[in-house]
C-alpha cells in the first residue's frame, strides 16, 4: 500500500494580507544559504513553490502550494519519473535532476501548483520543506494565514 | 497651491539589505515606497509616511528604519514646529485640524505621580503564587444594605450586576471606527478573560453576536443600531454623553466609510454619513436622563444594569452625583486623554480634565452624598499599565475601561492617522484589504495575553500591600503617595505626600 | 495625660501594633472576679510592650444595667467641665463619680478618669427621629471629636473598659479590677511598633455595648474607614480596632444583619468556595460580598469582640495571626497563646484552632443568640 501524506498547508484567504513573506521564505529556504540578502543576490536564485495568487481590484490574496493530491496527475504525466511521491513521508517529490522541462505536470496540475523554475529546466513544486521539519512559508506568514493541517484534523 | 508643509518623517533605507522583495511596497497603504523597475530600486515619498513602522516591522531584512524629520526651523519656545506646521495646513486646507487617538499634549500625567505602597514587617505581604487572590469585580448598582429572614435567607433583590474576573474592560468602539476584526478580537479577548466589550455606537454586528454575552451595547445620541433586539442581546447597556477626546461634540463617520456592513449594522443607508449629534437631543437635563434610563430599563425588563459615559470636564462630580441620583447603575468617566477614531485636534488637546482628578473629586464627592457605595464608578482614558490601574482603583474606581492600550496590544504604533481610515495595521479602517491584516485568531490572543499579564502584576503588587481581594484596595487611597505635587493636588487626590507616614 | 515629648498620638497618626489577646465567656452568667483575666494576661507579657493594655467586662454593673455607663479620660478639670456640660445638657445623668484607682508604682501620670451612668433625655429623642442608641453614638462622636483633652472610652449599658498605658498586670491592679465581677471578660495587651502611649489608644475599643480588641495590621483600612465615613462614624483615632468597632455596630446594630452574615461580610469565603455552595447560597454569599466588600478585613488580624449576649473571634481568611480557643463546662474561651487559655483553666474539654475566616461564636444561653 502506498503511503500518502495527510499534510496539507492550507491558506486562510480571509487573512492573507498579500505581502508574499510566504515566497520570499520559500526562496531562502531552497537557495542553499541561510542569508536571506544571500539569496537574493545569488543569480540562480531558486523560484518560490508557493504562489501568492492575487486578483487585483478587489485584491482577493492567498497562497498556493501543491496539495499533495491522493491521486496526483502529475505523477501520471510525468515523462521521465522526475515526480514521484516520497517514500518516507508521503509526499510528492520533484527530482530536479530528472526533470527535462517538458510541463506536461503544469498542464495537468488542476490547482496550477507547478510553476516553471528560473532556468525553464525544471518545474518548482512545494516539498513542505521536507528536510526542515515545519514548512518556512506557515512559520513566516505574519498574519498566520497559512496552516499545516492533517487531513483529519479538518472533520 | 505648493505646501509649505515639510514631512514629519524620513524613511532610511540600507541599500545593502534591501532585495527588493516589495513586501513595503504593498504593505503601506499611504503608498509611501515605490518600486521602481528602471533602477530596480525602492524609493520612498517621505511626505506620505506616517510612522506607523508596518514597513519596518514586515521588512524581512530589517533594511528600513524611520526617523523624525531632523529638519528644524529656528528654535523658539513659543512657536514650535508644531505650532508652525498646523498653521501651514489650516492655510492650505481653511479646514479644521483632524487627528485620531488621544491628547498627545505635555500636561502632567498624575498616574506617574502617584507611588503604592508596600507591607514591611509589621503587615506581611501575600506571596500570590502561593495564597488565593481574588480580582472579582461586580458592576452595577448595589443596594445600601441586606435583609434576611428568619432563617437566614436572603430577601433582599439584588439589581443585575456585570460580573469581571478582572477589573479591566474594554471601552467604546464602534464597528465602523475599527475593524470588524479589531472588535472581534476585543469580543473574543472578553469571552477568555471573562471581562466585557463595548460596542460603542455602532451596533451589533451579526459576526459578533456570539460574543454578545459578554458584550455592553451603547447607545449614543445618533441611536444608530439601536432596537431592541440590540438593547437586549449585551449585558448591559451604556448611555453614551460624552467622549474624554472629544467632550462637547458629537461624532461623524464619513458616507464613503459607511459600506454595506456598516449600513446594516448602524441601519443607515449605505454612503450616508452617520452623524452623532453633540448631545442627545432628548436629554436637554438631568431629569431627561432620568427619563432615558428608566426607558432602557423598561426596555430590557430590568434585567440588565444601564450605565452612563461621560467626559471629565470641570464639573464632573456634581454630574457624576446627579447621574447617580438619576437611577444609573455605573457611571463611566472618561479623561480628556481618552483616545478616538477622530476629533478636531484643538478639541482634543485642549478641553476636559485628567481622569485622575476627576476620579478622585467624582468618588469623594458620592462618599460625602453617601452615594459612592450604591453605584459603581469606571474610568477610562489613559490606562497604561497594571500600575494605573492599581492606582485608578485605590483613588475609588471600581473597575477601568481601556482602549488605546488594547488597540497598542492588536498592533496599533499610535501614529494618530485613525481619522484617515488608512490603518495600516488593519484596526481603524474598513478597506477590506487593510481589515485582514489584523487575524483576529492572533488579536483575541494578543488582547487576552494582555489582560492576563496585567492581572497577574496586579495581584503581585496587591500581594506586596497585603491585600488578597481587590475590593480592599478600592478607594484605600492610604495606599498611595504623591511625588512632586503641591498641596492643592494632594487634596483633590486625597492622598499624602511621599515621605508622610499613615 | 499627655507627654509632650511624645510627638504623635493616636488620632495624629496612625500606629500599626502588636498584640495579645485573650477573652472568656460563661455561657450560663455566672460572675468572675477581674482576678483571673488579669492573672492569665501575664503569660503573654512577650506580646506587649507595656505601652497599653485593658480589660472589658460585662455584667460588671447589675444594679444600673438600664443606663449608659459612660468612661470618661481627660486631660485637665477644663475638658471635665467642657464635657459635663454637655453631658448634662443632653443626658439624664442619675450618678457620676471617680472610678477607684489604687496607685502603682510602674502607672505613671494617669488622667482624670471618671464614670457617669446616663440615659438620654426623652425630649431629644422626641424631637428628632433617631433611635436612643444613634443619639448616644452622636454623643460619643461629638466629644471625641470636638472636646480638646477629654475621651469616651466606655459607652455601653452594663459594660465597663478599663484602659491605660502599662502593662496588664499593672492596669488591673491599678483599676482594682479584682473587685469587679462579670461574666465575659476580654484583655489585651498591646505592642505598638511607635513610641506614643495614650491611654485612649490602648485596647478595648468601646461603643456602645460592643467592646473590641484586636491583634494585626489590617491592609484594607483605608478602604474600611472610608466605608464607615459615609455612615457618619468619625474615625478619630485612626486605629484598626476603631474602624473595625464602627463596622461591626453598623452591620449587627444598624444593619440588623445577623451575626453569622456579620462575620461573613468581615472574612467572607473565597470564590473559590462560594463557586461550590448550592445556588441559595452562592448568591446569598456573592451579594454579601458585593454589597459589603468594602467591609471585609483584609490582611493579618485576630479580633475578639465582646457584645452584650456573647461573644465572638475571628481570624483574617488566611489565618496570619495567632487564634486558639479552649473549653471546659460553660466556659468558652479565646486567647492569641493557649498558655493564656491554660492559665485561667489548666484542664479543658476541647481545644482548638479556628480556621482562618471560621469564627467562634459563644452566646449567653438564655438570652439566646442576637438576631
Amino acid at each position: 500500500m502506498e503511503l500518502k501524506t495527510k499534510k496539507r498547508i492550507y491558506p486562510k484567504e480571509d487573512v492573507c494580507i498579500g505581502c508574499h513573506l510566504c515566497e520570499i521564505y520559500c526562496i531562502l529556504a531552497h537557495s542553499g544559504t541561510r542569508d536571506l540578502i544571500k539569496a537574493f543576490k545569488k543569480l540562480d536564485k531558486p523560484s518560490p513553490r508557493v504562489l501568492v495568487e492575487e486578483k487585483d481590484g478587489y485584491y482577493i490574496t492567498f497562497a498556493l502550494q501543491c496539495r499533495h493530491c491522493d491521486d496526483p496527475l502529475c505523477i501520471k504525466a510525468c515523462i521521465t519519473g522526475a515526480m514521484h511521491r516520497d517514500e518516507n513521508t508521503g509526499y510528492i517529490i520533484c527530482d530536479e535532476e530528472r526533470c527535462v522541462g517538458c510541463w506536461s505536470c503544469i498542464l495537468v496540475c488542476p490547482y496550477g501548483a507547478i510553476r516553471r523554475s528560473e532556468d525553464g529546466k525544471a518545474v518548482s513544486k512545494c516539498d513542505l520543506c521536507i528536510e526542515k521539519g515545519n514548512p518556512v512559508c506557515v512559520e513566516n506568514c505574519p498574519n498566520e494565514a497559512l496552516e499545516l493541517k492533517e487531513l483529519e484534523d479538518l472533520a | 497651491m505648493k505646501t509649505l508643509y515639510e514631512s514629519d518623517f524620513i524613511v532610511i533605507r540600507d541599500e545593502i539589505r534591501c532585495i527588493r522583495c516589495k513586501v513595503c511596497v504593498r504593505q503601506c497603504a499611504n503608498e509611501v515606497h515605490q518600486y521602481d523597475e528602471e533602477d530596480d530600486r525602492v524609493i520612498a515619498e517621505n511626505s506620505r509616511c506616517v510612522g506607523c513602522h508596518r514597513c519596518v516591522t514586515l521588512c524581512p531584512t530589517k533594511a528600513i528604519t524611520i526617523i523624525r524629520n531632523p529638519l528644524d526651523f529656528r528654535e523658539n519656545y513659543q512657536w514650535t514646529a508644531r505650532a508652525i506646521k498646523d498653521i501651514y495646513k489650516q492655510a492650505e486646507t481653511g479646514g479644521i485640524l483632524l487627528t485620531g487617538m488621544g491628547n498627545d499634549k505635555e500636561y502632567p500625567i498624575y498616574w506617574d505621580r502617584l507611588l503604592i505602597n508596600a507591607s514591611q514587617v509589621t503587615n506581611p505581604s501575600i506571596d500570590p503564587l502561593r495564597e488565593p487572590m481574588e480580582l472579582k469585580t461586580f458592576i452595577g448598582r448595589k443596594p445600601e444594605k441586606l435583609e434576611f429572614d428568619n432563617y437566614g435567607r436572603l430577601i433582599t433583590e439584588i439589581p443585575p450586576q456585570l460580573e469581571l474576573e478582572v477589573p479591566i474592560m474594554f471601552s467604546a468602539m464602534s464597528f465602523g471606527s475599527i475593524s470588524i476584526n479589531a472588535c472581534e478580537s476585543l469580543a473574543r479577548a472578553s469571552v477568555e478573560v471573562g471581562t466585557f466589550w463595548n460596542t460603542g455606537e455602532g451596533g451589533l454586528h451579526k459576526k459578533l453576536y456570539p460574543y454578545k454575552e459578554r458584550a455592553i451595547v451603547q447607545c449614543a445620541s445618533g441611536r444608530f443600531g439601536v432596537d431592541v433586539e440590540y438593547l437586549n442581546a449585551g449585558s448591559a447597556i451604556e448611555i453614551k454623553i460624552g467622549q474624554g477626546a472629544k467632550p462637547g461634540i458629537g461624532g461623524h463617520l464619513p458616507g464613503e466609510k459607511v459600506g454595506e456592513e456598516v449600513s446594516q449594522t448602524r441601519m443607515i443607508p449605505i454612503g450616508t454619513d452617520a452623524i452623532s449629534p453633540a448631545p442627545h437631543h432628548d436629554i436637554y437635563s438631568i431629569e431627561d436622563l432620568r427619563q432615558l434610563i428608566y426607558a432602557l430599563k423598561e426596555a430590557v425588563n430590568y434585567k440588565k444594569p444601564v450605565g452612563v459615559k461621560i467626559a471629565a470636564v470641570h464639573n464632573v462630580s456634581a454630574i457624576a452625583s446627579g447621574i447617580a441620583r438619576a437611577g444609573a447603575d455605573y457611571i463611566a468617566i472618561d479623561g480628556f486623554r481618552g483616545g478616538t477614531g477622530a476629533a478636531p485636534t484643538r478639541i482634543r488637546d485642549n478641553v476636559g480634565i485628567p481622569v485622575e482628578l476627576a476620579l478622585a473629586s467624582v468618588d469623594t464627592r458620592l462618599r460625602e452624598e453617601g452615594l459612592r457605595n450604591q453605584i459603581s464608578l469606571i474610568v477610562g482614558g489613559s490606562i497604561r499599565n497594571s500600575a494605573d490601574v492599581i492606582k485608578a482603583i485605590a483613588l475609588g474606581a471600581d473597575a477601568v475601561y481601556i482602549a488605546t492600550s488594547a488597540l497598542v496590544a492588536l498592533g496599533c504604533h499610535l501614529c494618530q492617522n485613525c481619522h484617515t481610515g488608512k490603518c495600516n495595521w488593519g484596526i481603524a479602517t474598513q478597506d477590506p484589504n487593510l481589515v485582514k491584516r489584523l487575524n483576529p485568531d492572533i488579536g483575541a490572543k494578543r488582547a487576552s495575553n494582555l489582560l492576563k499579564a496585567w492581572s497577574h502584576e496586579i495581584k503581585e503588587m496587591l500581594g506586596g500591600m497585603g491585600i488578597n481581594a481587590l475590593e480592599s484596595l478600592r478607594g484605600n487611597r492610604l495606599m498611595l503617595r504623591g511625588v512632586g505635587l503641591n498641596e492643592k493636588e494632594l487634596e483633590i487626590l486625597g492622598i499624602k505626600h511621599a515621605g508622610e507616614g499613615i | 495625660m499627655r507627654d509632650i515629648n511624645i510627638k504623635y498620638l493616636e488620632g495624629e497618626v496612625r500606629i500599626p501594633s502588636a498584640c495579645g489577646l485573650l477573652g472568656y465567656i460563661n455561657r450560663k452568667g455566672e460572675l468572675t472576679s477581674g482576678y483571673h483575666i488579669v492573672d492569665a494576661m501575664s503569660v503573654m507579657r512577650e506580646r506587649g510592650n507595656g505601652l497599653g493594655a485593658g480589660f472589658a467586662c460585662y455584667g460588671l454593673y447589675p444594679d444600673r444595667e438600664d443606663y449608659y455607663a459612660f468612661h470618661l479620660f481627660f486631660e485637665d478639670i477644663n475638658a471635665k467641665e467642657e464635657t459635663s456640660y454637655l453631658l448634662y445638657r443632653y443626658l439624664d445623668v442619675v450618678q457620676e463619680e471617680k472610678i477607684p484607682t489604687r496607685k502603682v508604682r510602674t502607672i505613671k501620670d494617669p488622667p482624670i478618669i471618671w464614670r457617669y451612668f446616663v440615659k438620654p433625655k426623652e425630649e431629644y429623642l422626641e424631637d428628632e427621629d433617631i433611635t436612643e442608641e444613634d443619639f448616644i453614638v452622636r454623643l460619643v462622636m461629638k466629644i471625641n471629636s470636638e472636646i480638646k483633652g477629654a475621651y469616651v472610652f466606655s459607652s455601653g449599658k452594663n459594660v465597663g473598659v478599663f484602659k491605660g498605658v502599662g502593662y496588664p498586670e499593672d492596669i488591673g491592679e491599678f483599676y482594682r479590677l479584682e473587685e469587679y465581677y462579670g461574666y465575659t471578660w476580654i484583655a489585651h495587651s498591646r505592642f505598638p511598633t511607635n513610641t506614643p502611649g495614650w491611654w485612649g489608644g490602648a485596647h478595648p475599643f468601646s461603643l456602645l455595648d460592643w467592646t473590641v480588641v484586636h491583634n494585626g495590621e489590617i491592609s484594607s483600612y483605608g478602604t474600611n474607614v472610608r466605608y464607615a465615613e459615609m455612615f457618619g462614624y468619625k474615625c478619630t483615632l485612626m486605629t484598626d480596632t476603631e474602624v473595625i468597632t464602627y463596622i461591626i455596630d453598623l452591620l449587627l446594630r444598624r444593619h440588623r444583619l445577623p451575626l453569622d452574615i456579620a462575620i461573613k461580610a468581615l472574612a467572607p469565603p473565597l470564590y473559590s468556595v462560594i463557586d461550590r455552595l448550592d445556588e441559595e447560597e452562592r448568591i446569598k454569599m456573592k451579594a454579601i460580598r458585593a454589597i459589603y466588600q468594602s467591609c471585609l478585613l483584609n490582611g493579618p488580624f485576630a479580633i475578639i469582640v465582646g457584645f452584650k449576649d456573647g461573644i465572638f473571634a475571628l481570624n483574617d481568611r488566611i489565618k496570619l495571626r495567632p487564634l486558639v480557643a479552649g473549653e471546659k463546662g460553660d466556659f468558652v474561651y479565646v486567647a492569641s497563646e493557649e498558655s493564656a487559655i491554660r492559665a485561667l483553666s489548666p484542664e479543658l474539654d476541647r481545644v482548638w484552632m479556628p480556621r482562618g475566616g471560621e469564627a467562634v461564636v459563644s452566646t449567653l444561653e438564655e438570652r439566646g443568640v442576637l438576631v
